[in-house]
């Protein structure tokens, strides 16, 4: 399966040039970038691993593609995303956020069904090892 | 009528009789408005004959102290406190006989956090009055001190967005149709395609309630099987708007709790349940942790005729202060009313903060919000992929984009409907984040999405002509309005 959580998860995968584009965009409108992987892309895993703090002071595209080579390196089987945060008052959540890299294979998921009262069913969404 | 034709007299303002309402000091030119003053726009149309501040006093009376005789238990009271105030009139360019005409309301007029109470002084008598041919409510400012006595929506943009893990592009969602007639488990099917095919929310319509051809409690049911298989297909958070709209608040509550049960992230209910019902949805809403999605059925009937009833941009207000976090407001250039200046200005009134002064847009006063959060904007009725570069740049990434027969219509089946539209929306949000000029180049980077996407590929196609040119009846008065 692809999980398409992210905001370009429908498009083809965005190349490193294509990257950088929606990076500098993030830095002109003064959102610092921050990087975060996991092996657990569950749609409520809120908290995947930090790659280091976000990157507040960096100002430059290319630094942070830098880091984001970094992160391919040291994470190479992981889903990696890149998000931009806007701290602006009355914002102060993600501007942007979407997945820069997944795993060769990626695991399904599958929903599991717990029968309760008059037809209701207990749903939870696990990975499926099958 | 004679009361507004009576010429000013050298009578005492007690004197027993009938006196103009000007003249019992509901007219006040030299009023400066307090900080904690409700401020009023009424655009009034008197009948011939009446004089404009005479109509416009009598306004401010009807809609506070006054009744239609000189009372002597008014002297019991701090009248000047109580009464209303007219402090400007103008002429409307371009309008004959229109005047706009704005009144101030002491904060100590309404009860803190109602609705109710505040529309039953504002537009509770006096838009039957005689002695006007028409009478609309176009703005209303709400003061911070009253803004702080209401909840406010029960999640907001900021937190639904953190809520759903969706960042930096309008959302996605469809009405299932047919409106009316699925059964519970065919309507389920429509859910589940939509959602997999990548919209992030589907929705009753409004007058899905619980009727004999599906009750409600099989709709939630199979819906709620829908969503969940939609989460674990993609990996996404998604909702279906189950609309708990019912006949009274036993049953409504009844319906929103088995919604929670079940797992639904979001609830539904309908203009029509009254201003008393939303706000007790609002709170459940909160309590429980559940999205509140409102429907404005029904406003036309009052929101739509520029001369008389109250304009939608009052109604935002209000659903703000009530505390939904969704409401309908407009496409522009759908199937329904909705003029693109007019329609910018209900946006910024749910979405901003702080709304400046702006009569282009038909923002009659400046409104500071005091960090109550924003109600995402519904945009939904008779828009399709194709029309995306507009809908982006009309609209910007805090809406929801609705397309339900652009989905449910499209001819290869309902989840590639619903692909067709995310590709063209992830599309124009790449190109418009890569600064491309994203508006003129719409058709061209629709065309290269489509690419590599054949679902889009045939809906550009199918609705390529498709397009809703009528003249609106709902225009600002301050400048010529271009059309989509």
């Amino acid at each position: 399966m692809r999980i398409t959580q992210g905001t370009f998860s429908f498009l083809p995968d965005l190349s490193d040039e294509q990257i950088a584009r929606q990076i500098q965009y993030a830095l002109d409108n003064g959102w610092p970038i921050s990087l975060e992987f996991t092996s657990d892309p569950h749609p409520r895993n809120a908290y995947w691993e930090m790659f280091g703090l976000p990157m507040f002071d960096i100002r430059d595209a290319s630094a942070v593609m830098r880091e984001l080579q970094r992160a391919r390196e040291a994470h190479s089987d992981a889903y990696l995303k890149l998000n931009a945060y806007d701290a602006r008052y009355g914002r102060q959540t993600t501007a942007l956020s979407f997945i820069v890299a997944r795993p060769a294979v990626e695991h399904p998921l599958r929903l599991e069904r717990q029968e309760a009262h008059d037809r209701v069913q207990r749903y939870s969404i696990v990975r499926d090892e099958r | 009528m004679t009361t507004l034709l009576e010429s000013p007299s050298e009578r005492g303002r007690f004197d027993a009789g009938v006196a103009p309402y000007a003249q019992m000091g509901y007219y006040d030119a030299a009023y400066e408005p307090k900080a904690s003053d409700v401020l009023c726009a009424f655009r009034i149309t008197p009948q011939d004959g009446v004089d404009p501040i005479e109509a416009a006093a009598a306004v401010a009376g009807e809609s506070s102290t006054a009744t239609w005789t000189v009372v002597w238990t008014d002297r019991l009271t701090a009248h000047e406190r109580y009464q209303a105030k007219a402090y400007r009139v103008d002429p409307i360019p371009g309008a004959a006989g229109q005047h706009m005409a704005y009144i101030a309301y002491d904060i100590d007029l309404f009860e803190e956090g109602s609705i109710a109470n505040l529309t039953s002084s504002i537009i509770g008598n006096v838009f039957g009055f005689k002695a006007l041919k028409a009478l609309r409510l176009e703005d209303m400012r709400i003061p911070t001190q009253y803004i702080k006595t209401f909840q406010g929506p029960a999640h907001g943009i900021v937190m639904e967005r953190e809520y759903l893990n969706k960042f930096g592009r309008p959302l996605l969602g469809a009405t299932v149709k047919p409106k009316l007639g699925l059964s519970a488990r065919n309507y389920g099917r429509v859910v589940y395609e939509a959602l997999r095919g990548g919209l992030d929310f589907t929705k009753d319509d409004e007058n899905i309630n619980s009727q004999p051809f599906m009750r409600w409690r099989d709709r939630f049911l199979f819906c709620m099987e829908a969503v969940k298989r939609a989460e674990a297909a993609s990996g996404e958070i998604k909702g279906h708007y189950l609309n708990v709209t019912a006949a009274d608040m036993e049953a409504m509550y009844e319906r929103a709790e088995f919604a929670k049960e079940l797992g639904s992230i979001v609830v539904m209910i309908d203009l029509t349940i009254g201003y008393t019902a939303m706000q007790s949805m609002a709170k459940w809403a909160r309590r429980n942790g559940v999205l509140l999605h409102l429907h404005r059925a029904g406003h036309s009937t009052y929101t739509r005729q520029k001369t008389h009833g109250v304009s939608f941009r009052v109604i935002a207000k209000w659903c703000r202060l009530i505390g939904v976090d969704h409401v309908h407001a407009g496409t522009v250039v759908g199937k329904l009313e909705g003029d693109p200046r007019t329609t910018a200005g209900y946006y910024d009134t749910l979405r901003e903060n702080v709304i400046p002064l702006n009569p282009g847009n038909g923002i009659y006063f400046e409104q500071e919000w005091a960090s109550m959060p924003g109600v995402m904007p519904v945009a939904s009725g008779g828009i399709h992929a194709g029309q995306m570069h507009q809908l982006l740049d009309l609209f910007g990434d805090d809406v929801v984009l609705q397309f339900g027969g652009g989905t449910i219509g499209h001819p290869d089946g309902i989840a590639e409907g619903a692909t067709a539209n995310r590709v063209a929306l992830e599309a124009m949000v790449l190109a418009r984040n890569e600064g491309r000029d994203y508006l003129g180049e719409g058709p061209e980077i629709l065309k290269d999405a489509a690419k590599s996407c054949k679902p889009l590929a045939r809906a550009l196609d199918l609705w390529r002509d498709i397009s809703f040119n009528y003249e609106s009846t709902d225009t600002p008065d301050a400048v010529a309005t271009p059309s989509y």
